[in-house]
């Protein structure tokens, strides 16, 4: 009798929590919770393959440069030849265009994009500010295709005209800097090369260094401004250096892209593999080697040579950029601690 | 007046016509070489210009397959892209809290987002090109992803940050389980954000050339084989302008035109849409 009851009871509590808590049935719950671990890992797993990527591409590109690791060593680094013929080479004229072409950049990149953050942050009426800051990053989207062609076609026969032979008459007969302003007046060149560089990452820079300036505290700016301080002395006494670091981070971002842009400068270096120290000279960096030449590299160690120079310069980028993004991210620090 | 406030001014007044010259500077040129583009470009592009494939030096053509082909590998780019950025934006967002591997794929993240696109090109050459034996449409779209991917992770990331808290919070509440907190609630909620990041990197792969150099390569011909070289808009750009052939050049800033008109639209369409769209701002 009591054991009939039992069971009614039984098929009743279990009928009553079945209605009750649907979902929390034990298989239910197990299905939701596995579902949960897929989820994670999955998510997981993609995280890790974007980690494994930079991990690929330096072993390929070791892997695929390796004969010619093997052949040259060190001396490599050391050497300006560049001979498919005799198959000699050496990386010393693509580094140096690719490190002067960076450097022209920045010298005329960073004091413009200084300005240009300035004014966006301090000087520009309001309603301005929006519009100009989307058109300085659409310039940022243009292709970098269409710089070089800009350069090659409309920008380097000017300068060939009307700029070089000024810098050559002036600047030529200079005791030390004159021989970089030697030769003739090719339009294509080195310097060429820089200044379509420089435009190409006023964009990167400007932007970077407007939403760093962005981040100093009004109160900082204002306090400075009560006690009488010109906008040029809050800029440059309050605002840089407290935006320093982030400064140079927005700056080295941008070096980031120089060093490794490849279309504008292919269309506009020359693609000479000889050692000269006039800007006006052609020449070749390694991202411009690398475009011109890899499809037709001819004998296993030409390419080799080709893909130990992308081994370079994805080292020397991924130095500057890692740097960059330490110091973004000590500022972003700092300005967590003081808010 | 005192000579040092004097002073002063006159800095103060140099400096700011300084900056404001650097910012006409800076315009300068977007205004030159957009002119330049226009001038240029806009006598090339006809309806020819879609509905015939690239010519040989001499005749008349136009851009059909590498229209069609720069097209069908971005999308293909994207289609691969884009659900590894997002599943990765989202271990970064909403699981990474704890351990080494999130801060450690955000690091590697950004530095990739900058890295030169010729060593992707390279990067596929030497694991996808060589061992295949040979260029192909599918390398094409393989790089292209490549880029894809650092920029849709990024994005994903930052607007899944935006997601307050309490919305989570509320979801599991209702004892919803992760995973559907996850697609459910956060996602749709930054789905305006993440859309954006996807047009920004259709925008940032749609001109890009360099990594296609050694992967995709170029087809003269009209091909839809994914499995050979295929014709692309940036590299028949290249190969056109930088060849003596009038009628090429002119095809090429014809595209030139074409390309950057795409560009400035999607990066302008993804800013209304986020401008608009987005809950979140």
């Amino acid at each position: 009798m009591s054991s009939v009851s039992g069971t009614i009871c039984g098929v009743d509590t279990a009928a009553e929590s079945r209605t009750a808590s649907r979902p929390f049935l034990p298989g239910h719950h197990k299905r939701q919770s596995l579902y949960d671990l897929l989820f994670r890992g999955a998510t997981r797993a993609f995280a890790s393959l974007v980690l494994a990527l930079l991990l690929g591409i330096l072993l390929s590109l070791v892997w695929g440069g390796w004969p010619a690791i093997r052949a040259f060593g060190w001396g490599f680094l050391a050497s300006a030849e560049w001979n498919p013929v005799t198959e000699r080479f050496g990386a010393v004229v693509p580094v140096y265009g690719t490190l002067v072409t960076s450097f022209i950049a920045l010298l005329i990149g960073i004091p413009v994009s200084f300005g240009i953050a300035l004014f966006l942050t301090e000087l520009a009426p309001v309603w301005m500010r929006r519009p100009l800051g989307t058109a300085v990053e659409l310039l940022a989207g243009i292709p970098s295709i269409i710089y070089g062609m800009w350069g090659l076609f409309v920008f380097a026969p000017i300068f060939a005209e009307r700029v070089q032979p000024w810098l050559i008459e002036h600047f030529g007969s200079l005791p030390f800097a004159g021989v970089l302003f030697g030769g003739a007046p090719q339009g294509i060149g080195v310097l060429t090369a820089g200044i379509i560089l420089a435009i190409m990452v006023i964009p990167f820079i400007a932007s970077v260094m407007r939403d760093v300036f962005e981040l100093v505290p009004p109160m900082l700016k204002e306090s400075a401004y009560a006690l009488g301080a010109t906008t040029w002395e809050v800029m440059w006494h309050v605002v840089l250096p407290y935006t320093r670091i982030g400064a140079v981070g927005g700056i080295l971002l941008g070096l980031g892209r120089a060093l490794g842009e490849t279309m504008a400068v292919t269309f506009v270096i020359g693609n000479a593999h000889r050692l000269n120290f006039s800007l006006f000279a052609p020449g070749n960096s390694i991202a411009s080697a690398l475009a011109n030449e890899f499809t037709e590299a001819v004998g296993e160690l030409h390419s080799a040579a080709l893909i130990e120079l992308g081994l370079i310069l994805f080292f020397i980028t991924y130095c500057v950029l890692a740097l960059s993004k330490l110091l973004l991210s000590r500022l972003a620090r700092m300005e967590g601690q003081q808010s | 007046m005192n000579p040092l406030y004097r002073r002063r001014r006159i800095v103060n007044a140099f400096n700011l016509g300084v900056s404001m010259l650097a910012v006409a500077f800076g315009l300068f040129w977007l205004a030159w070489l957009l002119w330049t583009l226009v001038d240029r470009g806009l006598g090339a592009v006809s309806l020819h210009m879609f509905t015939h494939t690239t010519p040989p030096p001499g005749s008349a053509g136009g851009l059909l397959n590498a229209i069609f082909g720069s097209f069908l590998m971005s999308a293909l780019a994207t289609l691969i892209g884009t659900p590894v950025g997002v599943l990765a934006g989202t271990y970064l967002a909403e699981f990474g809290s704890r351990g080494w591997l999130a801060p450690a794929t955000r690091f590697i993240n950004d530095i990739l987002l900058s890295a030169p696109s010729i060593i992707i090109g390279l990067f596929i050459y030497a694991v996808y090109v060589t061992q295949t034996r040979h260029f192909s449409g599918w390398a094409g779209a393989f790089a292209l992803s490549l880029i894809v991917i650092p920029v849709v992770l990024k994005t994903t990331e930052n607007m899944l940050r935006l997601v307050p808290n309490s919305l989570r919070e509320a979801a599991a509440a209702l004892g919803a389980p992760q995973w559907k907190i996850v697609t459910m609630v956060t996602w749709r909620a930054a789905r305006a954000g993440i859309v954006t990041g996807v047009l920004l990197a259709v925008a940032r792969i749609s001109g890009e050339t360099a990594p296609l150099l050694f992967t995709a390569l170029n087809n003269q011909f009209w091909s839809a084989n994914m499995n050979a070289p295929m014709a692309n808009l940036p590299v028949v750009i290249f190969q056109f302008a930088m060849s003596p052939y009038q009628d090429w050049q002119r095809l090429a800033w014809g595209g030139a035109l074409l390309i950057t008109l795409a560009v400035l639209a999607l990066n302008i369409l993804a800013r209304v849409l986020f401008r608009e769209k987005n809950p979140l701002r």
